[in-house]
């Protein structure tokens, strides 16, 4: 579809989106049989075929743009709404954490010391939960999930912080050299972006491994285990993709995909990585430190 | 501004001009925003249907007093998936076909900014609803704890939790994806000359309700994420032996669920803002202040949500603070109701169809918004919550509002959407029977309500026997009329004689009139000239 100067461009149908919605589809059902305690075709293998098909979907739909992106087809208004697009979709992400955020905030500012009978919740301890006086960290009244420790925040998670500020500056670093051309610099800042984003999970698994293993610290310790892990490990999910993203993008480098003026695919990736420090930095100070 | 002609000739491509062969090509592939538009409307006819059917099971039941016709457990399964059903398969979807179909015409764009992603965001939908409608077939039967999901009673069901929790994702993946697209158009797709203060009201509205959809769908989705690992995976947000708390849930459900009806009815507005001054044959009144109702209106939606809950047990001053707030919402919604009322005054006006929907809407929306405000004030909502009352007034909101909304949208647009008139008489015989069966059918019910009889139980005291027989002929006489409004549809596409003029509307401004009727598979290949002077809403510069 030739695309002329001034007029609009309107893509060709395609395929991929109907493969996304199948993909998802068999990915949920799958999953939602699973949790279920069902086992056979209908669960987990359901679930991976899903996934394996959003994979796949990712891939082919991906590709497609990127074909029609470097031949030429998008005009600056595409890129535009590209952009749009990408800005308004980190948006959402934004208010997903917003969710979760809110949940902490609400279970240490109001929930916990209305359970210890401030307030209006005097009745609920004095009849309920007698002997339980609030404190934070907790997990609960009911001692749910039994005694635990928490990280402390000065020692992985204060190094976690700063591997992932050091990423929002390499991928900067990255970005300005893409922009002044210097192919060589590009790859060097990305390759180290991603670096840092994988020790950064590494860490991240580590001391997951160290909560369950040593500190009895679990998914299901209480309102504090619920909120600790729920934020970072959506915020670990987000980063995993970040990372994956990342990838893609040193690829489309390699290959030469992106030009001075025109590297919308690398600035969304930047965009996601500079939210995912952003978060990370929401996720130290209140789940951490505070 | 020659319109057909201009149209037609300016890309070699003849993938340009006509519509693509075999239904896989033109449907399932389909990046058209007139087919997607299509698409998302009869999905949400379709999905009218079912939910209205499962309405039609709840008034059977409470034909009479006593246990009549289906078990307690399947009678809360009817009431909790009428509402999911109609809320994010009939009317949201509803109002996404109507700005895919209108948005791109009405600001002189060839199609939605992102037209692939808007085929994902409708084809996922057929899926969701699969995964909803099929927890009914399971063992442990559907769910029973209302559509607002509340724990605990929400995670004490059989295996649909998960499917339910699991198809709001889907819902809520494709709304935003929607709510992206139709941002993305508006902002970045508008014909040159056509400033944001000459859009009209219909692309302000949805400009405005996309921003909540975006800002709350995922507020939704991470709430019920919790719900999911709390059932699933042992976590403690709504378990207060963990130091959690029940309440919890529902300050973030609601947080989502207050911009949520406004997402509903927001883009009513900008449907009636557009009938009204056509059939008035004069300007909307008030063309900036009705934006910054709408504006307004969006706002105060964030920061009202506890007024859904006001008798949970929360601090004092947390009840004037949402009551008050609440409140203030009457004043922008005046200035709308006032603008309305003001664009008919002195105006030469007709009534066919879309215009009697509208003035319904003005009416009856009205006098929902009076009993959201009794709703509001605190020690009344002592009385009101949980009961008929409540009811009576959500669906006068979202029945006689949005519903009728989408209604007048339907009959206005139709001829422009598939080039022939549908029959004046049938239209009218369609609305004068659902406007006076949906006041049989819920006016009673805030007698009911006020009398003290509690919503979503299947038996109830004999004092209320009366009003809910009558409240239910409304119902079964209100879900027989809309047959009609299909057979108007039926005859308008496919049998009609009568052709719709470009025109269509005497008094109709706006783009979307420019193009011939039916609008062509491809509209506006290139930008069109716009004229302030033939805008929407007039000159609205000066």
């Amino acid at each position: 579809m030739a695309q002329t100067q001034g007029a609009y461009y309107v893509p060709h149908g395609s395929s991929w989106p109907i493969v996304a919605a199948i993909g998802m589809f068999l990915t949920v059902t799958g999953a939602a049989h699973w949790m279920n305690g069902d086992t056979g075709l209908l669960a987990q293998p359901l679930m991976f075929l899903g996934i394996g098909i959003v994979v796949f979907m990712f891939f082919g739909w991906f590709g497609s743009v990127i074909r029609e992106s470097v031949a030429g087809l998008y005009n600056n208004q595409v890129d535009v709404s590209f952009r749009m697009g990408m800005m308004w979709f980190i948006f959402s992400e934004v208010m997903f954490f917003a969710a979760f955020f809110g949940a902490l905030f609400y279970a240490r500012m109001l929930s916990v010391p209305w359970l210890g009978g401030e307030g209006h919740g005097v009745l609920t301890n004095a009849f309920l939960w007698k002997d339980f006086t609030p404190a934070w960290p907790t997990n609960g009244p009911g001692n749910v999930g039994g005694a635990f420790e928490t990280i402390p925040a000065w020692g992985i998670p204060l190094l976690n912080t700063l591997l992932l500020l050091a990423s929002g500056v390499t991928i900067t670093l990255a970005h300005h050299a893409l922009r002044a051309g210097h192919r060589r610099a590009l790859v060097l800042w990305l390759a180290a972006t991603i670096l840092l984003g994988a020790v950064f999970l590494y860490y991240q698994v580590h001391e997951y491994a160290e909560a369950y293993g040593h500190l009895n610290l679990t998914l299901g310790s209480g309102v504090y285990g619920s909120t600790f892990f729920m934020l970072t490990g959506f915020h670990g999910m987000h980063v995993t993709l970040g990372v994956i993203m990342l990838t893609v993008i040193l690829f489309r480098c390699l290959k030469g995909h992106f030009t001075r003026d025109n590297h919308f695919g690398f600035e969304a990736v930047a965009w996601y990585w500079h939210f995912v420090d952003v978060v990370w930095l929401g996720l130290f100070v209140f789940v951490y430190v505070l | 501004m020659a319109h057909a002609a201009v149209h037609d000739d300016h890309h070699a491509d003849h993938d340009h001009h006509a519509a693509p062969q075999g239904f896989l090509a033109r449907w399932v592939y389909a990046t058209n925003h007139k087919d997607i538009g299509t698409l998302y409307l009869v999905f949400a006819l379709l999905m009218f249907f079912v939910g209205g059917s499962m309405a039609m099971v709840i008034r059977a039941e409470l034909f009479q007093p006593g246990m009549q016709l289906v078990q307690p457990e399947f009678f809360n399964e009817m009431t909790t998936m009428h509402a999911l059903i109609m809320i994010f398969g009939a009317v949201m979807p509803a109002f996404v076909g109507l700005g895919n179909w209108m948005i791109p015409l009405q600001v002189g764009a060839p199609d939605m900014a992102l037209p692939r992603m808007n085929n994902l965001s409708f084809w996922i939908l057929p899926f969701a609803f699969t995964l909803l409608l099929s927890t009914l077939f399971m063992p442990g039967a559907g769910p029973q704890g209302g559509w607002t999901l509340y724990p605990p009673l929400s995670m004490q069901g059989g295996h649909s939790t998960a499917f339910v929790i699991f198809a709001i994702h889907l819902m809520g993946i494709s709304s935003i994806m929607g709510a992206i697209n139709i941002i993305a158009t508006i902002l970045n797709m508008r014909a040159p000359g056509l400033d944001l203060l000459k859009m009209p009201i219909f692309v302000w509205s949805w400009l405005i309700t996309a921003f909540l959809l975006i800002a709350v769908m995922p507020v939704l989705a991470g709430a019920v994420t919790m719900l999911l690992t709390d059932k699933y995976f042992g976590t403690s947000f709504f378990n207060a032996a963990g130091g959690g708390d029940p309440v919890m849930f529902q300050h973030i459900f609601w947080f989502f669920g207050h911009p949520e009806v406004y997402i509903m009815i927001l883009p009513a507005f900008g449907i009636v803002s557009e009938i009204i001054p056509t059939f008035a044959r004069k300007p909307l009144f008030g063309y900036q202040a009705m934006i910054y109702a709408i504006a307004s209106i969006a706002f105060l939606s964030f920061i009202v949500w506890a007024h859904h809950m006001f008798t949970v047990g929360m601090p004092l001053g947390g009840e004037l603070y949402f009551m008050y707030a609440t409140m203030l919402i009457a004043v922008p919604t005046g200035v709308k109701v006032f603008n309305w009322v003001t664009t008919m005054w002195e105006g030469s006006m007709t009534f066919e169809t879309p215009m009697l929907f509208a003035l319904a809407f003005v009416i009856l929306f009205t006098i929902g918004g009076f009993s959201g405000l009794m709703l509001a004030i605190v020690p009344a909502d002592f009385q009101y919550h949980d009961t008929y009352f409540v009811v009576a007034h959500f669906h006068y909101v979202l029945v006689t509002g949005a519903v009728f909304a989408i209604m007048a949208g339907a009959y206005y647009w139709l001829p422009k959407w598939c080039g022939n008139m549908y029959s004046e008489r049938w239209g009218k015989i369609h609305f004068w029977s659902s406007v006076i069966s949906v006041n049989v059918l819920f006016f009673p019910q805030h007698f009911l309500g006020l009398a003290g009889m509690p919503r979503r139980i299947p038996d109830y005291n004999v004092a209320f026997a009366d009003f809910n027989m009558i409240s239910s002929i409304g119902g079964f006489w209100f879900g027989a009329s809309q047959l009609i409004f299909v057979g108007v549809i039926i005859h308008a596409v496919y049998y009609s004689k009568q052709r719709a003029t470009q025109q269509v509307w005497e008094g109709a401004r706006g783009l979307e009139w420019t193009v011939p009727s039916p609008a062509p598979h491809h509209t506006f290949s290139t930008p069109p000239v716009i004229d302030d002077s033939k805008l929407a809403h007039g000159d609205v510069t000066h």
